[in-house]
């Protein structure tokens, strides 16, 4: 068998594996057909779960659209936890870098009158250039200070989550007549077009061209890391920072480009969401993403391939609970214990061997982060 | 005669380098407190027992800060305080923190004891957690799962409290971080997985299932199931009639004074016992542990389950110390804070508590001056643990080494 099969049968081993474990935990938590030693229904609601959990990511366009949109940020934001990573640096800071980004694209979407040709893409590079901004901060501290950057991505985090919320009641932003954090809406010649705009006027296909941006993106971080130098160097840098050091290579300086390149692929992810999905933004617009992003990055071993796969997945997995909590009771929180499963068995694959008795060799996988750094 | 020369004292560029951002930090902080804290008139009223209090006139007490400020900035940009300069930092910082307090509660009185308590109480998980931490990294395992480990262990301890007592839902809260220790210990050590993957993986887990939980089973069963009567301070005889201290460190839950003993006991543990000695050497250099015959995989299997085992009763805190209940979500990071305690207290047990302490402080700091009308916007005070916690790593606490093993699997040879 070839490797790419062999990889690939253990990641479908894996899934099944956290699905397994999943159905155990949806069907013990079934208290009231369990207590009255009803174990049919508590089954029926696992098949109707499961179902649902099919049919609401690929059973229809409405279902694969709502999946290509669920993907769309966890891919951007995927990246930004990916190429650090890749860069020897863990970058918890997605969340704070997508609000940054969100930002300053809403702005650029909402304060200018331009023609949609400029507009869109102005108001993406914005929300690229906030987010930029924003994630270099913490390679600036650690390059100056050698503060670590999990503590100052989680602190930023925190503090760009409550500068949005008052942000978003400032004269500028605020939307006229409400007095909570939401914004204005952008000018329509902000808005990316909806990605099956071609069928028609669809109002239930939400997915926009943001996805095609994510593409983009997935690319620019294939091509960065392989046909760069600053790719390489950045690589270099996060396998072993004296080696490059000594090879010539800059390690302050490329710390904070990486950051910077990190923050700007989350940027695109606030700015997409904004001008993409919602056309305004509010204080829960990077919601769970930025963390999420982090299992989408784990999962998918930082490259690019993976990182686009392990996004589309869990865009999957999205939009497929949703269905399932619309359909049964079983809430859309189980999305994030098979998340939890899949990242941990995909991860493990000694583990899924012991498990189905599969045979033959696996490939182990390097180390994803060299643990603190010195 | 030789003559005696005195050996000129040798300052490296690190040590040079902090020493200007020290004084940068001083103008920075002279700044702050004559562009802002002199700007609110009236005295401020710091209630330090239930009857005794003292006032701060905080406009006369931030311009004559301000100007020591400057005159500090100016000393250590000259020529530095040298040994004394941490000493002169700390201090500087105290009062500009009173400043602070003056300015927001001018005109008002608050009872600064009770923030204080208040402190220490909330420190409890952070400081429980940060120890789960330092053992686990101590030991050569990169622990991630803090979050996770705390929030599962609130939620199982929860429902046993509300279903047997308070004793065992602890118990129980222990033993579920025991088990997702365990999780964390055979990935990572038998079965070799990336243990930030595992950390991660483990902390997704335990906010989906609690989640999945609280829905599924606590909202609907909410009576029975997720409620319970917290435990109440008890006020230590002797050491909590100490005037103002008393009452903040010995008028508080069982909670509080296991966290300063298992602070004291791991600082023992760590560092004066056998066990402490190869727990760090398997973390440092396990092969040479390895080698002097340590069975470093066995050691790394108990010190995670300690570990477990202390975060989880850090997570009992939540129903069982403080709310009486589980609720969604209801350790909200703070998981993460303790990693960043771990990091900020470069491993050391107490490190970890000062680290836990900050930011507890800023917490209770933000309770306490919501209530006044200081102009300044919610948002910003709900943020200033994160800034304050960022000031401090940044600028005093810099690069920190973690123990050199941590994150790589050991095999025998």
């Amino acid at each position: 068998m070839s490797d790419t099969l062999k990889s690939l049968r253990f990641t479908l081993l894996a899934i099944v594996a956290a699905l397994f474990v999943s159905a155990f935990i949806i069907v013990i938590t079934d208290i009231e057909a369990l207590g009255d030693g009803n174990f049919g229904k508590a089954f029926s609601t696992l098949g109707s779960a499961y179902w649902g959990l099919f049919k609401g990511s690929f059973g229809s366009l409405r279902a694969i659209s709502n999946t290509i949109t669920g993907a769309t940020p966890l891919l951007l934001a995927g990246l930004a936890v990916s190429s650090a990573f890749k860069a020897g640096l863990f970058n918890i800071g997605a969340t704070g870098q997508m609000l940054a980004g969100a930002m300053t694209g809403l702005w650029v979407g909402f304060a200018f009158q331009l023609p949609a040709v400029l507009h869109v893409p102005l108001a993406l590079l914005a929300a690229a250039v906030g987010g930029a901004l924003f994630g270099a901060i913490p390679g600036v501290l650690k390059a100056r200070t050698g503060a670590h950057e999990v503590i100052t991505t989680i602190m930023l985090n925190g503090i760009a989550s409550f500068t949005v919320l008052w942000v978003l009641k400032t004269e500028p932003f605020k939307r006229p007549g409400r007095d909570d954090a939401i914004s204005k809406f952008t000018e329509e010649s902000a808005r990316l077009p909806k990605l099956f705009g071609f069928l028609g006027d669809r109002i239930d296909l939400l997915a926009h061209t943001g996805f095609l941006v994510a593409l983009l993106a997935t690319f620019a971080f294939w091509w960065l890391l392989r046909k760069t130098t600053l790719g390489f160097e950045m690589q270099a840098t996060g396998l072993n920072q004296e080696a490059a050091r000594y090879a010539g290579m800059r390690p302050k300086s490329l710390m904070v480009t990486s950051m910077a390149i990190a923050g700007a692929f989350a940027g695109l992810a606030g700015g997409t969401e904004v001008l993409g999905l919602y056309g305004y933004a509010s204080a829960t617009v990077a919601g769970d993403i930025g963390f999420d992003a982090i299992a989408v990055a784990l999962l998918g071993r930082s490259t690019p391939v993976g990182t686009l796969f392990a996004a589309l997945l869990f865009g999957a997995l999205q939009a497929g609970g949703r269905q399932m909590q619309v359909d049964t009771d079983v809430p859309i929180d189980l999305i994030i214990v098979l998340r939890a499963l899949i990242v941990m068995f995909i991860a493990a694959p000694l583990l899924v061997k012991a498990m189905f008795r599969v045979k033959g060799d696996v490939q182990s996988f390097g180390q994803t982060f060299r643990g603190w750094g010195g | 005669m030789t003559a005696i020369s005195t050996p000129a004292i040798v300052v490296s560029a690190e040590q040079r380098k902090r020493a200007r951002s020290i004084g940068i930090t001083y103008l920075v902080l002279a700044a702050v407190c004559l562009g802002i804290f002199t700007r609110r008139p009236g005295d401020a009223g710091f209630r330090i027992s239930e009857t005794g209090q003292f006032t701060l006139p905080a406009q006369g007490f931030a311009w004559v800060l301000g100007i020591v400020l400057v005159a500090l900035a100016a000393a250590q940009l000259l020529r530095g305080f040298g040994k004394l300069s941490n000493v002169v930092l700390a201090l500087a910082a105290a009062t500009v923190f009173m400043s602070f307090l003056a300015w927001a509660a001018a005109g008002e009185s608050f009872s600064f004891v009770g923030m204080l308590q208040d402190t220490v109480t909330r420190s409890v998980p952070i400081t429980l957690g940060a120890l789960g931490g330092i053992l686990s990294e101590r030991s050569g395992v990169i622990n991630i799962s803090i979050e996770g480990m705390l929030l599962a262990a609130a939620c199982t301890s929860a429902i046993a409290a509300s279903l047997t007592n308070l004793w065992l839902g602890t118990l129980v809260g222990a033993l579920t971080g025991v088990g997702l220790a365990a999780v964390l210990a055979v990935m990572s050590i038998r079965y070799k997985v990336d243990q930030v993957i595992v950390g991660f993986a483990i902390n997704f887990f335990a906010l989906g299932v609690t989640s999945f939980i609280s829905f599924r089973v606590l909202v609907p069963n909410r009576d029975t199931m997720n409620n319970l009567m917290p435990v109440k301070p008890i006020s230590l005889p002797l050491l909590s009639d100490i005037p103002f201290f008393g009452q903040i460190l010995f008028v508080q839950t069982i909670f509080v004074y296991f966290s300063f003993v298992a602070v004291a006991l791991a600082t023992w543990g760590l560092y004066r016992t056998k066990w402490g000695l190869r727990t760090r050497a398997i973390g440092e250099y396990p092969k040479a542990a390895g080698t002097l015959g340590v069975d470093v995989n066995k050691l790394r299997y108990r010190n995670l389950l300690l570990a477990g085992a202390v975060t989880g009763i850090g997570g009992a805190w939540w129903p069982i110390g403080i709310v009486g209940r589980f609720d969604q979500n209801i350790t909200g990071g703070r998981g993460f804070i303790a990693l960043a305690a771990v990091i900020f207290g470069r491993w050391h047990p107490v490190g970890a508590l000062s680290g836990a302490m900050v930011f507890a402080l800023a917490e209770a700091v933000r309770l306490k001056i919501g209530n006044f009308k200081t102009g300044i916007p919610s948002e910003f005070l709900i943020m200033a643990p994160f800034v304050v916690t960022l000031i401090v790593v940044a600028g005093f606490i810099g690069a920190s080494r973690a123990p050199k093993a941590a994150g790589q699997p050991y095999e025998d040879q």
